[in-house]
């Protein structure tokens, strides 16, 4: 196996390991739970699987923090108080470094039934399916955000990646040196910042951004994205996050066995069966 | 019409019946100080499909009068009913129909077990037994209290034994100038004795009045009961149709525009609202006023229609009025954007119903407003929000390039305010029109000549419709907002340009107006707001309340900006 082959096997398997965090924390949550103990309980869990450090430290969103409702700013993404109710929607994002790679996953999902999560979740197939398309097409990055945009439009959610620092869509997840943890800084591994700071840097003199926003005003560049399509109706948030590789060959998502994709799957078969 | 007399007691009435022998019976009783021909318009309406009756009320017209005062007793009153009905339907249920003191004497007949009627309902005229009750708790509703007591100056004035006659004295010459000036009523000369059935009227409140009001019986419907609540009403205040409530199982309340002679004033719509009650309680369906006339059970929320409901500001629209409460008909011509506005309603627990419709087809308008009635009812919101953009200079503009313009954005307003709004003056309940003009309609620019022209001609549309309809307690308002980040820039057309500068000015408008980022969804909060305090013209965001305030400030600035080239090329 060459070194990229390996690099890229090593991404799946922490995007596994993410995935599997999240699933199974989700089906922990009790109503009651606050947003910090549920953030514990995903340290914990990825603790417990011996990773190395945080691309980011773990968040988790309940109710209409989904959405990031109300007057929204950047120290409210970090995990609160929120108590988890019956019907209400939940996000836990996580961001693992293992083996020298990051992951980075957003896990959406409601404690019982919640009709409006089903329609975004349900939705997020639309997007999952545009954004390879354009990237394989090498439509330039912020061309891809506004067409996002306008699915959002069509579908009538509000776009909530918006809220995120800088208004990413997706970002560039690099390979990081192994060595001893460095901490963290406003939830980000100091290790991770670094690294954006230095890509970033880079970045800039070529003409491209690690970050993908509305900005982005270049044809895709090569490399691991974490791409994080975040949406929003009447209070009531989802997303999904996964690694898209975007090579010379052209772009593909790096895994297409996680739960949203094979839900997806499912209901396709439902509907066909 | 045939004529009759019928003997009850001491008197002997004028009675009359029309309309086919074996339809259903409808009698219309009159009030105080009127006779049956206050009827006169209603009842020839209704005789083309039920047998209708009236009669003049002892002391009143060609009846005649009891010997003393003491003969307007309620239960004197019920006799003279019993008699007609024994005289000219003997038998039949009866739909019992009361204007006024028609009302308040047969609650007497409606609250008695054993009523001989099908259906009772009442138009300004309370019983007084329930008045007596709901009087009981002032403390409740102090205003409510003062508003009715201020109204009822007249029934204390009628107490003493000579006041209310010679009250009537004077008042009688005068009372067609009453008329006029209460309720626009231009009357012909009064009837002879006008004054003497009016002075001896006096009778019907100094019998009854303080006695049930000051000891109320508990009276209970015996028959389901309409109630007509007309909210001009100079005499009995929309208040007292909640005394009502706790004594009537089955009851349904119409609230409506007009004034306490509504039955005079308007016969055309107080015959619809009767034939619609007396068909539902024939076995026929329940119409959807009726339903939403329902006092017990529940009732279906207002009905309102967006026009453009697709996307953007119609799409937010329609999702707001679902939200408070409504019902939606989703209007657009993109149908699958329609089906997806009215799956986003239904997700927020709104009824909605998606229609492809062309704004601009004055036929397709027509038949969507017909459906719309058939299917759901008269709406009580109109949003005409369907609007397309196009940009570029006057020169540039082709002759089809106005055409497509004028019909959707002005076209799509004339056809919706029309059609709805003669669908809601006819129903006489009152409603809402909101027509989405811009900003541009009172900012002239040399970049938007023809979508201005066509958003100028709304708002002056919308101010006119405002004045013509203000009497039907209809509201009309223009929304004119700003720059608001919605699909319309994406799709605008920019004349005398190439394809690809078209692509380009479109991006960099969409650009534009996302930085912008003024959304939908505030414009959606101001036009509820525009319903709801029924405002005339509405402005929303900033750049729209600048633009409207310098068009008035200074014209001649305004038109040193139009010059300007503002969008992007």
């Amino acid at each position: 196996m060459n070194d990229r082959a390996d690099q890229l096997q090593r991404f799946t398997e922490v995007q596994q390991l993410a995935y599997r965090c999240v699933e199974s924390v989700a089906e922990e949550l009790d109503p009651g739970i606050t947003e910090k103990q549920a953030a514990t309980l995903l340290t914990d869990w990825l603790e417990r699987e011996g990773i190395d450090d945080w691309f980011h430290r773990p968040f988790a969103w309940f109710g209409d923090r989904t959405a990031f409702a109300g007057r929204w700013h950047p120290l409210k993404f970090f995990p609160s108080s929120r108590r988890l109710e019956p019907g209400m929607p939940f996000i836990l994002d996580v961001a693992p470094v293992k083996g020298g790679v990051a992951a980075d996953v957003g896990y959406a999902g409601s404690l019982g039934k919640n009709p409006i999560l089903e329609l975004l979740l349900a939705d997020l197939a639309e997007y999952r399916s545009l954004i390879v398309r354009l990237v394989n097409e090498r439509v330039p990055f912020a061309e891809i955000s506004r067409r996002v945009d306008v699915l959002a439009a069509r579908h009538g959610y509000e776009v909530r990646h918006r809220a995120y620092p800088f208004g990413v869509l997706a970002h560039l997840v690099t390979p990081v040196e192994q060595g001893p943890r460095q901490g963290s800084v406003g939830g980000f591994g100091i290790r991770t910042l670094t690294e954006l700071g230095r890509q970033a840097w880079a970045a800039r003199r070529e003409g491209w951004s690690p970050l993908w926003n509305a900005q982005s005003n270049h044809p895709p560049v090569p490399g691991i994205w974490a791409v994080e399509p975040h949406l929003a109706f009447r209070g009531v948030g989802a997303k999904f996050e996964e690694l898209l590789v975007v090579d010379e060959a052209g772009a593909r998502w790096l895994d297409d066995d996680l739960p949203h994709v094979r839900r997806w799957t499912q209901a396709a078969r439902g509907v066909a069966a | 019409m045939s004529a009759h007399r019928v003997r009850s007691g001491e008197v002997s009435l004028a009675a009359w019946a029309q309309g086919p022998e074996d339809a259903p019976v409808v009698l219309l009783a009159h009030g105080y100080p009127d006779t049956h021909e206050v009827w006169a318009g209603v009842a020839g309406i209704l005789a083309a499909r039920y047998r209708v009756l009236t009669y003049d009320v002892r002391g009143c017209g060609e009846s005649s009068a009891p010997a003393s005062e003491g003969g307007y007793t309620l239960e004197a009153l019920r006799g003279d009913l019993l008699a007609v009905l024994e005289a000219l339907a003997p038998g039949k249920p009866v739909h019992l129909v009361g204007h006024d003191w028609g009302a308040i004497q047969h609650w007497e007949t409606a609250t008695e077990p054993g009523t001989p009627l099908a259906s009772f309902t009442a138009i300004s005229g309370p019983c007084l037994d329930h008045v007596g009750h709901w009087a009981r708790g002032l403390l409740k509703h102090p205003g409510a209290s003062l508003e009715q007591l201020l109204k009822s100056w007249y029934v204390l004035a009628f107490q003493p034994p000579l006041l209310g006659r010679a009250l009537w004295r004077t008042l009688g010459r005068a009372w067609p100038t009453v008329l006029r000036r209460l309720e626009g009523i231009e009357s012909p000369a009064l009837p002879e004795g006008f004054s003497a059935d009016a002075q001896r009227g006096v009778g019907l409140y100094r019998q009854n009045m303080l006695q049930r009001l000051l000891k109320p019986r508990v009276r209970r419907a015996q028959c389901p009961v309409q109630l007509v609540t007309p909210l001009g009403d100079h005499f009995v205040s929309p208040h007292l149709a909640d005394a009502a409530e706790p004594f009537v199982e089955q009851l349904w309340r119409r609230e409506v525009e007009g004034g306490h002679w509504i039955v005079r004033t308007a016969p055309e719509r107080v015959a619809r609202w009767i034939a619609e009650w007396v068909d539902f309680r024939e076995g026929g369906p329940e119409s959807h006023a009726l339903q939403q006339a329902r006092v017990h059970g529940p009732r279906p929320g207002p009905l309102a229609v967006v026009t453009g409901a697709g996307s953007g500001i119609g799409r937010e629209t329609a999702l707001a009025l679902a939200e408070s409460g409504c019902r939606v008909v989703i209007a657009d011509l993109d149908g699958a954007a329609a089906q997806r506005t009215a799956q986003l309603c239904s997700l927020v627990g709104a009824e909605a119903t998606p229609v492809v419709v062309d704004v601009g087809d004055a036929a397709a308008m027509e038949r969507f407003a017909a459906a719309v009635e058939r299917e759901h009812g008269v709406p009580d919101v109109v949003i005409n929000n369907a609007g397309i953009g196009l940009a570029g200079a006057f020169l540039d503009t082709t002759v089809a390039d106005w055409d497509k313009v004028l019909r959707v954005n002005l076209w799509g307003v004339i056809h919706g305010s029309r059609l709805f709004g003669r669908q809601m003056v006819a129903r006489g309940q009152g409603g809402h029109i909101v027509n989405v003009a811009s900003m541009a309609a009172f900012t002239p620019s040399k970049m938007l000549p023809a979508y201005s022209t066509s958003k100028a001609a709304v708002l002056m549309l919308t101010e006119c419709l405002r004045a013509e309809l203000a009497g039907d307690g209809i509201g009309v308002s223009a929304i004119c907002p700003g720059i608001i980040d919605t699909p319309i820039t994406g799709a605008t057309r920019f004349v005398g340009q190439t394809a690809a500068q078209q692509e380009r000015s479109r991006t960099e408008a969409q650009r534009l107006y996302r930085k912008r980022n003024f959304t939908p969804r505030q414009v959606a909060a101001r036009v509820m707001e525009a319903v709801q305090r029924d405002l005339a013209v509405v402005p929303v965001a900033p750049e729209a309340h600048g633009a409207h305030l310098l068009s008035r400030l200074s014209p001649a600035l305004m038109r040193r900006l139009a010059k300007l080239e503002l969008t992007p090329h």
